[in-house]
């Protein structure tokens, strides 16, 4: 009975292949951020900005220059960081330096799959960064997922960093 | 006249081709502009694109892991010590994309350093399947895979855990590492519910000593498969609650005679809370095995539980303890070990520990320290 029932579900799966891997388009995710959206900028990364960004990494940032897009307080960052094997795609959208809203975009990893539900990503809601570049309250792993939860801690981090960034540089002009 | 005539369309045809040399070198440099452009935005798109990781843009990737041991353990009961430093176990990944939908993953081995006749090591194919993404959230996998059970077997690269050695419960009942070779369909849900079934290559021993009838796919007789069902529940942060059963055909892959293991059953239960530094594991498995004609060897019932603490004070430090509790002769000896230690991460990818262990007289009484230096990548 219970071979029945295995061979039924492999069979079952196999009849239903089809793409996966990407779950939003980040053109949708930026459009869904504004009621106009704004023309996209571009920060490019040097000396300290680049050194800050390498110690939240904890590796090389190969990137020159990262696009964004702003309105008033509103800022929306889309970046890429390696989970284990293959790079995870994150959406972060910021308010008044706390992010409103983080979504995995695409993920292809073969583990870690936990981290693309809202019952992850919501804890990033409202978190703000301190002044060690941490976030304002730590986020609740998943047991086998350890390097996907860190690479989107990595990347909530960098969006608020690069978010203070241009804040700075507005206040600057 | 005719003169002036001539002189006008020279002068009319030379104006007409400088003209027309004009319009051209005009076009050619709006061509190159528009080159340019071209060129410019693809500079600017890749200095965008370039990944954090160089690996981003390869469909073929490469990782690894290892851990260099150091036991400094001595027995009242036998009277022996266990000095001895060994490279454990050194692992390389290698991975290739063959489109969105289908990809290659293994796990290459060298444990204890050097493989051959006479020697201590040996090298293993630990896994090495193709993957067929089914759905937004589903896949099949055939080939080596992992079995999908108990905390360690799956996720077993050194900074992830704590403690020097992997745990002896989940190695002598489980038993990990565990691979096998057959199909797997895999599926998670929007809710946190996740569930693997196998269908696989079975473990062969016919006493029923379970580490001893991991097979490892090597000429592997195939008489009696096995099967394999886990769910896992991983819906609310920090929480993880996950089951496996698995059902072996028979354990003597057909050669069975009178007292010999036939089929059995894998019962494995585990639950995992973390919160902030503190994490919290139990962790439950049994087999039941049936011998043609019983058995007094007590194999028919082996089990183990493992109870964990641990607390990560920040990115650098933590500290742990755990208690093991096993038996492989339905209680003739319930072996047990305490552990106590420390992981000191001087990069999130590299890991440093010490611990402490201690053995009951069943477990043959092995006190004593363990170092170890681990990586991944």
């Amino acid at each position: 009975m219970i071979y029945k029932l295995l061979f039924t579900c492999l069979l079952i799966a196999t009849g239903s292949i089809h793409a996966k891997g990407t779950y939003q388009q980040p053109d949708a995710f930026i459009a869904e951020a504004f009621t106009q959206q704004p023309k996209p900028q571009v920060i490019w990364i040097k000396d300290d900005l680049r050194h800050q960004i390498e110690q939240i990494l904890q590796h090389k940032y190969k990137a020159r220059r990262i696009r964004y897009w702003q309105q008033k307080k509103r800022s929306v960052w889309i970046l890429e960081e390696i989970g284990k094997k293959k790079p995870i795609t994150v959406g972060v959208i910021i308010d008044a330096n706390k992010i409103s809203h983080l979504k995995v975009l695409v993920f292809r990893e073969t583990r870690g799959w936990e981290v693309r539900y809202p019952f992850f990503t919501k804890q990033f809601n409202q978190l703000s960064l301190e002044a060690d570049h941490t976030l304002s309250e730590s986020i609740d792993g998943i047991s086998g997922a350890t390097l996907s939860v860190r690479a989107l801690d990595k990347m909530a981090r960098i969006a608020l960093l690069l978010n203070n960034y241009i804040q700075q540089q507005a206040h600057t002009i | 006249m005719t003169l002036c005539k001539t002189l006008t369309g020279a002068l009319v045809a030379a104006a007409l081709t400088s003209t027309s040399s004009f319009a051209a070198d005009l076009n050619d440099l709006q061509k190159q502009i528009d080159e340019l452009k071209v060129e410019n935005s693809q500079i600017l798109a890749n200095l965008e694109n370039t990944s954090s990781s160089a690996h981003s843009s390869n469909t073929t990737t490469i990782g690894g892991y290892g851990e260099l041991h150091y036991n400094n353990l001595s027995s009242d009961i036998t009277s022996a010590d266990k000095k001895s430093i060994d490279f454990h176990r050194f692992v390389l990944f290698f991975g290739h994309e063959f489109n969105n939908d289908i990809r290659f993953y293994s796990e290459f081995e060298l444990e204890h350093s050097i493989a051959g006749e006479s020697k201590n090591g040996e090298v293993e194919l630990e896994q090495a399947y193709i993957e067929f993404d089914t759905s937004d959230s589903s896949n099949i996998k055939a080939g080596i895979f992992l079995i999908p059970v108990g905390q360690i077997n799956e996720t077993h690269e050194p900074p992830a855990f704590y403690g020097v050695e992997r745990n002896p419960v989940e190695k002598n009942i489980i038993p990990a590492t565990w691979w096998e070779a057959g199909a797997m369909y895999s599926a998670n849900t929007s809710s946190g519910i996740s569930y693997d079934l196998a269908i696989h290559s079975g473990l062969s021993n016919n006493e029923g000593k379970i580490r001893d009838a991991r097979q490892k796919v090597s000429k592997a007789p195939a008489d009696s498969l096995a099967y394999t069902a886990r769910i896992k529940y991983t819906g609310i942060t920090g929480l993880e609650l996950a089951g496996t059963i698995q059902y072996q055909s028979d354990f003597s892959q057909g050669t069975g005679t009178t007292g010999d293991a036939e089929d059995g059953t894998l019962l494995e239960a585990h639950a995992v809370y973390t919160t902030g530094g503190l994490k919290l594991s139990a962790l439950y498995a049994s087999w039941d095995i049936n011998f043609e004609g019983g058995t007094t060897t007590g194999k028919d019932t082996q089990n183990g539980s493992i109870i964990e603490a641990s607390y990560k004070f920040n990115s650098k430090w933590g500290i742990f303890a755990r208690q093991n509790n096993w038996t492989n002769d339905d209680g003739a000896t319930d072996k047990a070990q305490t552990d106590i230690g420390v992981n000191y991460w001087p990069h999130e990818s590299v890991v440093l520990k010490a611990d402490y262990q201690a053995q009951n007289d069943e477990a043959d009484d092995f006190d004593g320290i363990n170092l170890g230096v681990g990586y991944q990548f």
